[in-house]
């Protein structure tokens, strides 16, 4: 093990893959003096410009070269910078990459990794904070990935990387510089698999991405009060980890779900809606969300801030529904 | 349909107008500078994107229009509220997150508009801009008035294929709207030469019928030349024209830039041989259009102004969080709970 930052997991991810297999190669945007946020830094000195391919600022066509170099059976990695600029991309990655299987009767297939870094980070307004995972979860044919530690940005991302459809890779921008354990040597983090991140008996949490981090902190305050939260981080959105979702919510008879992006119509309302469907008469409280409200998100960072999923109100969340008196 | 490159113009333009050019890019670089001291001390967070060194471009074409033309921009828009009249201390104020500024804190560097100076904003998508303005554009068109629309985007943004979607439709429907490459040369980190196939972009509008020139924009004299020809075209009703407008920005693209991606020396260069505020100064002097007092005169009134604007940005209040409720629909729709 050692120290690592999720920025260079994600780094690392790459450039074993492109050691690994020569298939494999990356195209975008300043890719070459090493991407926007340094996650391809020194990448185009170690294997060329053809193998770490910088574009024009051109998402549509990025995103179209890339199916089309996948479908002839190379490995591409598409960095878009940000989930909002993907969405110059998005008719390429629905209706071409996601259906192309289908399509043609599984003659074909795209394996390629689309990497689109989500989240607020501090006042870069509305059209550079988003998450959007909920529009790609909905398509079909699609994987959908958000990994919250350094650790998993580094399994993931090469597993991601290896894996025969396209896959939605997306980093929270506010993580890049978070440090934490990594496995020295190869590290595999299969998709689909959730962590539990912290044992509890009275509630399940359900979170993912940049959402984890304040999930464990309210769940280490709720611990000093004899609350037992038990936390959940899915990783993989598409497919996700119902059994564990399941079995951890089948033992505490409560869900909260946290997530950063907009609540209505998120995600999270898929993993309620299942957890309903299949456990309700064994709930001992409602199943709970917590996200952002249905606004832009703002500018200035009070107004930010009101966009935000803080530890507070998680456990105030939390408190609510384990001892139902405590509520104003 | 010929394109031809303008060459740099003797002044051509009374020295009273000359004096007003220096004066609003003074403003900008002022403007800016201040901008990137605030943004230093944390005043100003998140993407700001400065126009120092591409003054000429905007002051020129501003030159050029006339009450009820419309512009729309990209995310580097500072320079365009400003040479459009828009108020610097309600620019500053946006800048801060404050409730005072354009966006009412909401909107940042990026994103700011102004109804009564027809200024359709700042974008923050590369190329999403363009074809807005062509809609701008055609309710002019639709509408049977003359004004024209200044849609102005860069060498990056050339690059976009619903740029080229925009400009057939523009030149089918023979829309008043004149297409402002503002060609800085770094498409973010990637020069030119490295992102795009052929090196002039004007020529682009051929395909289209859309005529277009390659312009001087480090003189702003030969900006607006350029684009009174522009503009004419387009008010005459015979559709769009381009101008492919060969500037510098002097920082990195963003305040996150630290432009390691060219030389000191060519910034440097471009800085003593070619800047446009220093141009427009030679010309005022020599052309005894002024004298060092009288633009002494103006480096104070700038100055003044401009620290009115940065002392406005940071006294006023930050936005009350109800705002946040507010503008997202037009009638205040319930939103509900906020689950």
């Amino acid at each position: 093990m050692s120290m690592t930052s999720y920025l260079e997991a994600g780094r690392r991810a790459v450039m074993e893959e492109m050691q690994r297999d020569e298939r494999v190669w990356a195209l975008g945007e300043d890719l070459g003096r090493g991407g926007v946020f340094g996650q391809y830094k020194g990448l185009q000195e170690m294997f060329g410009d053809e193998r770490i391919a910088d574009t024009p600022i051109s998402e549509a066509c990025i995103m179209g070269a890339a199916v089309g170099a996948a479908m002839t059976g190379t490995r591409p990695v598409v960095e878009m910078r940000f989930s909002d600029f993907a969405l110059c991309a998005v008719d390429e990655l629905v209706n071409q990459a996601a259906k192309a299987r289908f399509m043609f009767g599984g003659q074909m297939r795209v394996p390629m990794v689309v990497r689109e870094p989500i989240g607020m980070w501090r006042s870069s307004a509305a059209q550079h904070s988003q998450s959007l995972e909920a529009w790609y979860a909905h398509i079909p044919g699609l994987v959908v990935v958000a990994p919250a530690t350094p650790a998993d940005n580094l399994g993931l991302l090469k597993t991601a990387i290896r894996n025969e459809d396209p896959v939605v890779y997306m980093e929270h921008k506010n993580l890049w510089a978070l440090e934490g354990e990594v496995p020295e040597g190869e590290h595999l983090v299969p998709l689909g698999k959730a962590e539990v991140a912290r044992e509890g008996v009275d509630l399940t949490i359900v979170t993912w991405s940049a959402m984890r981090h304040p999930c464990l902190k309210a769940a280490e305050d709720l611990s000093a009060e004899g609350i037992g939260v038990e936390v959940i981080d899915l990783r993989t959105l598409w497919p996700w980890d119902r059994e564990a979702v399941l079995a951890s919510v089948g033992k505490t008879g409560r869900l909260l779900v946290v997530q950063e992006a907009v609540s209505v119509a998120g995600f999270g309302a898929e993993i309620a809606a299942s957890v309903a469907e299949a456990l309700h008469y064994r709930l001992r409280a409602p199943v709970r969300r917590l996200g952002a409200p249905r606004i832009p998100v703002a500018y200035a960072p009070p107004l930010e801030d009101q966009a935000r999923v803080t530890d507070k109100a998680i456990t105030d969340a939390v408190r609510g529904m384990v001892v139902p008196q405590t509520v104003a | 349909m010929a394109a031809r490159k303008t060459t740099a113009k003797k002044p051509n333009v009374s020295g009273d107008e000359l004096k007003q050019y220096y004066r609003d890019m003074l403003l900008i670089r002022r403007f800016e500078e201040k901008a990137g001291q605030l943004y230093g001390m944390g005043l100003i967070g998140g993407f700001c994107h400065l126009y120092i060194g591409q003054e000429a471009v905007v002051v020129g074409l501003e030159a050029t229009a006339k009450e009820n033309d419309k512009r729309i921009t990209t995310y580097r828009d500072h320079g365009h509220m400003l040479a459009c009249g828009m108020d610097p201390k309600g620019v500053m104020a946006e800048l801060t997150g404050r409730q005072d500024g354009y966006s009412k804190g909401k909107g940042g560097s990026m994103h700011m508009f102004s109804k009564e100076k027809h200024f359709y904003g700042g974008h923050g998508i590369v190329g999403a801009n363009v074809p807005l303005g062509a809609g701008l554009a055609f309710a002019d068109k639709y509408r049977g008035n003359d004004n024209v629309t200044y849609t102005y985007f860069g060498d990056g943004a050339a690059n976009q294929g619903q740029v080229y979607e925009t400009f057939n439709m523009a030149a089918l429907w023979q829309l008043p709207v004149v297409f402002v490459i503002e060609n800085n040369q770094y498409a973010m980190g990637t020069s030119q030469e490295r992102s795009t196939s052929t090196q002039d972009i004007y020529k682009r509008g051929e395909a289209f019928g859309i005529p277009g020139e390659m312009v001087d924009g480090m003189n702003v004299l030969s900006v607006k030349e350029a684009g009174e020809k522009a503009v004419a075209h387009c008010r005459a009703g015979k559709g769009p024209y381009i101008l492919e407008i060969k500037t510098y920005r002097y920082r990195g693209h963003s305040m996150s830039d630290p432009a390691k991606y060219r030389t000191r020396e060519e910034v440097q260069k471009m800085r003593e041989e070619r800047d446009p505020i220093e141009q427009a100064r030679d010309m005022l002097l020599t052309g005894k259009h002024a004298s060092e007092e009288d633009l002494k005169a103006i480096d104070k009134e700038i100055k003044e102004i401009v620290n009115a604007s940065a002392e406005f940005a940071k006294d006023s209040p930050e936005p009350a969080l109800d705002e946040l409720w507010t503008d997202i629909y037009a009638k205040e729709v319930p939103q509900g709970e906020a689950v």
